[in-house]
C-alpha cells in the first residue's frame, strides 16, 4: 500500500485481544498495523499491548512478534535489525525489505526504556519506534510516568490535601528523540487517523531511526467514558495539550495548526483524572500550553534548514 | 594444520569467535573482559570477520540486542564480567527461557562493593540458576576450544540454549599463552552454519515471548529444566567429536592423580593448573591427594562427580565466592550432590582468591594440609576463608 487514502482492510492485530473496553491504545496499534503491512517484525515492550495480545497459547499477531522484557525494546530491535542486515549480506536469508518496528508504552519509553531508546537512536539503526502514550503505567494500574501530564491524579501521584496530583510537566520525548539527529520524529493521535497512518508510513519509509509518539487515550486510567477515547484524543490535540507535528530531518512542521487553540479547561474537565484541579491550577496548565504552543510555532516558522 | 601462536587469552577468545564465523556481536566494555570485544571490533573493522558489531550503551542492552539477533536467526556472541553480568541479570534468564543459543564469554570478576575489577567467581554464582549451559575453562587453549564448542552445543536442535564460557578475569584473560589455533576449514567442518528453527521472519510469522498464566507457567519451566538436563548428552557428544577432530578431549569433571586417593582437592577455572603443582608436591611428601576440576557447572554433572568423588573420604573444595550467610556455593552443591551416597565423604569448605587475591602452589599445599586436619579434628566453622586477616 503506497498511500493511505484507501485503508487496508486486513487486520494484523486481531480481534480477540483482552484490552479494556474503549481502549484507545488498541485502536492506535490497529491503525498503525494497517500501514506497517506484513513485512515487519514487531518488538513489543512489556505493557498493556503485550499483555492483552499474547497470553499463551494464544496470540493476536499475524506478523512476527517478539516480547522479552520491559526496558530493552529498542535494544532487542537493534539486535534484530543487525541480524537481518548480516543475514541478508551473507546471502543466508534476504531480509532487506523487512522493517523492524518497536512498540512500547510511555513508561517503557520515557522512563525505564529511555537509555535503550537513546542508544538505538544514536547508533542509527534502521527501525521505527512507536511509543503508544497513554500517559501513565496503565498495565499495573494507573501509576504516574514521566509522560503523565501535570495535575493528573494517578495511584502514585494521588491528588490530595497537599498534592496537586502529578507534580511535574510531561516529558518532551519527541524533542529528546529529535536531539539524536534522527531523520524522522512525529506525534499522532487516533482521532486524526489519516494523519496517523501517513506518519507511520513515513516512519516506515525513512532509512534510519524514526520515532513516533501516538496519544493513546485510556478510558480506564483517564476516568472518562468508554465510548469517548477518540473524541478525548481529538480534544487533547485541539487544546494543544498534545499537539500534532513532525520533525523531519530536524525541521518542525505542525500537522494540526488551528488559528486558536481551544481552552484546556474543557479537555481537563471531561476526565476524572483532572477533576480535582482548581481554577488556579487550570490557569497554570493553560499558561504552560500557550507557552509550549508558541514555542512550537516558532520552531515550525524556521522553515526548512536542510 | 593448526598453528601454535603466543597470544593474550582474551584475544584468543575473539579469534575463536572469528573462526566460528559469528554474525552479530553486541558488546559493552568492562574490565577484565574488554580486550575480547576490542579485538572483535578490530577484526570486524579490518574486514577479517563479516559480522554486525553493535556497540551498545550498556550490558543490559548488550544481551538484549543478542536476544534480538539470535531470534532473527543470526549466530550471536557477547562477552561481559562482574558488574556487567549483574546489570544484564534479568536478560540472562530470558535468553535461556526463550531458547536462544547465544554464546557469552565471562571473564569472571568480583562484584561491588567495594569496587574490584579483579577476578573471582561472585558474578557466576549470581547467574547459577539462570538456565544457561556453563563451562569453566582452565587455560587459553581451552578458552579457544570451548568457545568453538559452545556454538555447536547451543545451536544443536536438541539443545537450543545459550552457553556461558567462564574464564578467570586477569588470571586467565590477561595471560599470554602458547595456543593452537585450528584451521578455518577444520572449524567449518566441525561447526555447521546456524539453522535456528522458526526465526523471526515474515515468511512464517511466529509470536515469541508470550506471557504465561499459572496454568502454563509450571509446564514451561519444567520443559526448560528437562531440556537443560538433557543437553548434557549433546555436550558430551560435542566434546567427543571435538576430541576426534582436534585431539583435545574434555570431560565434565577432570581428575588428576585421583586413583588411590582418600583426599581430593576440588577447584574450578584456571586455579586448577596451579593446584596440580601443589598436588605433585604433597604426593612427593607421601600424602595421597588428588585433584578434581569441575568444568561443567550447568547442567551439574552429578553422575561424573559421584563416580570420581564417591570413593574419597575427604573432599576439600575451594570456592572463589561467598554465598553470604551460607558459605561456599560450590562446596554446598558438591555436598548436596554426594549426600545420597551411602559412604559420604567429608566436605571441607574453603573460600579464597576473592577479588583477585592470588593463591600460589604453596598456598594450595597449606589448604590441603589444613583441610586434612579439619577432616580429622573437625572445625567450629562451616568454612574457612583462606589467608584472611581477621
Amino acid at each position: 500500500m503506497s498511500k493511505t487514502s484507501t485503508i487496508d482492510t486486513k487486520e494484523r492485530f486481531s480481534p480477540g485481544h483482552r484490552a479494556c473496553i474503549g481502549c484507545g491504545e488498541a485502536l492506535a496499534v490497529r491503525m498503525a498495523c494497517k500501514v506497517l503491512g506484513d513485512n515487519v517484525i514487531i518488538v513489543n515492550a512489556t505493557g498493556c499491548m503485550e499483555i492483552v495480545s499474547s497470553q499463551m497459547p494464544f496470540t493476536s499477531w499475524t506478523v512476527p512478534w517478539i516480547h522479552t522484557l520491559f526496558e530493552n525494546t529498542a535494544a532487542v530491535a537493534s539486535g534484530i535489525e543487525a541480524g537481518l542486515k548480516v543475514l541478508t549480506r551473507k546471502g543466508i536469508r534476504d531480509m532487506s525489505k523487512t522493517k523492524v518496528v518497536a512498540m512500547a508504552g510511555d513508561g517503557g519509553t520515557s522512563d525505564i526504556g529511555l537509555q535503550a531508546l537513546s542508544g538505538a537512536l544514536e547508533r542509527g539503526h534502521n527501525l521505527l519506534y512507536i511509543c503508544f502514550d497513554n500517559e501513565a503505567y496503565m498495565n499495573t494500574g494507573i501509576q504516574r510516568s514521566s509522560a503523565t501530564p501535570y495535575g493528573a491524579t494517578t495511584t502514585t501521584s494521588p491528588a490530595g490535601k497537599t498534592s496537586v496530583g502529578q507534580f511535574a510537566w510531561k516529558k518532551n520525548l519527541p524533542a529528546i528523540a529529535a536531539a539524536h539527529d534522527i531523520p524522522y520524529v512525529a506525534t499522532a493521535s487516533p482521532s486524526h487517523y489519516k494523519d496517523l497512518m501517513n506518519k507511520v508510513k513515513k516512519g516506515m519509509d525513512v532509512k534510519g531511526p524514526a520515532y513516533i509518539q501516538i496519544l493513546s487515550p485510556c478510558p480506564t486510567g483517564w476516568r472518562c467514558a468508554t465510548d469517548n477515547a477518540v473524541d478525548i484524543g481529538r480534544q487533547a490535540v485541539q487544546c494543544g495539550m498534545f499537539p500534532l507535528f513532525e520533525i523531519d530531518k530536524g525541521n518542525y512542521k505542525i500537522s494540526y495548526n488551528p488559528e486558536n487553540l481551544k481552552p484546556v479547561a474543557d479537555y481537563l474537565k471531561a476526565q476524572g483524572r483532572f477533576r480535582h484541579l482548581s481554577d488556579i491550577e487550570i490557569k497554570k496548565i493553560q499558561d504552560k500550553v500557550d507557552h509550549d504552543w508558541a514555542r512550537l510555532k516558532t520552531l515550525a516558522s524556521l522553515g526548512r534548514t536542510n | 594444520v593448526a598453528t601454535r601462536t603466543g597470544m593474550e587469552v582474551s584475544l584468543a577468545v575473539s579469534e575463536a569467535v572469528k573462526l566460528a564465523n559469528a554474525d552479530v556481536i553486541a558488546a559493552y566494555p568492562i574490565t577484565p573482559q574488554t580486550h575480547i570485544v576490542e579485538h572483535l571490533a578490530e577484526l570486524v573493522a579490518q574486514g577479517e570477520l563479516d559480522a554486525e558489531y553493535i556497540p551498545v550503551e550498556s550490558e543490559h542492552s548488550a544481551l538484549s540486542a543478542c536476544l534480538g539477533s539470535s531470534a532473527a536467526g543470526a549466530r550471536t556472541f557477547t562477552a561481559t564480567a562482574g558488574q556487567g553480568l549483574e546489570l544484564m541479570h534479568e536478560v540472562v534468564y530470558v535468553a535461556s527461557a526463550m531458547r536462544l543459543p547465544i554464546v557469552m564469554a565471562v571473564a569472571n570478576r568480583a562484584v561491588s562493593s567495594p569496587l574490584s575489577v579483579w577476578g573471582d567467581h561472585s558474578d557466576v554464582m549470581a547467574v547459577r540458576d539462570t538456565g544457561w549451559i556453563q563451562i569453566f575453562v582452565e587455560n587459553g587453549q581451552e578458552a579457544i576450544d570451548q568457545t568453538i564448542c559452545a556454538f555447536r552445543m547451543g545451536e544443536d536442535r536438541r539443545v537450543l540454549l545459550p552457553v556461558m564460557v567462564h574464564l578467570d578475569g586477569f588470571h586467565l584473560s590477561h595471560m599470554v599463552e602458547p595456543m593452537l589455533f585450528p584451521d578455518q576449514a577444520e572449524v567449518d567442518a566441525f561447526l555447521p552454519p546456524i539453522n535456528y528453527p522458526l526465526p523471526l521472519d515474515p515468511a512464517k510469522p511466529v509470536s515469541m515471548g508470550d506471557f504465561a498464566p499459572p496454568i502454563v507457567f509450571t509446564e514451561a519451566k519444567w520443559a526448560q529444566e528437562i531440556n537443560l538436563e538433557k543437553s548434557k548428552e549433546v555436550i558430551l557428544e560435542v566434546w567427543h567429536k571435538f576430541g576426534e577432530r582436534f585431539g583435545r578431549n574434555y570431560k565434565p569433571v577432570e581428575s588428576y592423580r585421583c586413583d588411590d586417593c582418600d583426599t581430593l582437592l576440588m577447584t574450578m577455572g584456571s586455579y586448577s593448573e596451579t593446584a596440580m603443582m601443589a598436588i605433585d608436591k604433597v604426593r612427593e611428601a607421601g600424602k595421597k591427594v588428588g585433584l578434581l576440576h569441575l568444568r561443567l557447572w550447568r547442567p551439574f554433572p552429578y553422575e561424573e562427580l559421584r563416580q570420581l568423588a564417591g570413593k574419597a573420604k575427604t573432599i576439600i573444595v575451594l570456592d572463589r565466592a561467598i554465598s553470604m550467610g551460607m558459605g561456599g556455593p560450590v562446596a554446598s552443591e558438591v555436598r548436596s550432590a554426594l549426600y545420597p551416597l551411602e559412604k559420604k565423604p567429608k566436605i571441607v569448605s574453603f573460600i579464597g582468591g576473592l577479588g583477585g587475591r592470588d593463591i600460589s602452589p604453596v598456598d594450595f599445599e597449606t589448604i590441603i594440609n589444613r583441610g586434612m586436619e579439619i577432616a580429622k579434628t573437625g572445625s567450629q566453622r562451616e568454612f574457612e576463608i583462606f589467608g584472611v586477616r581477621e
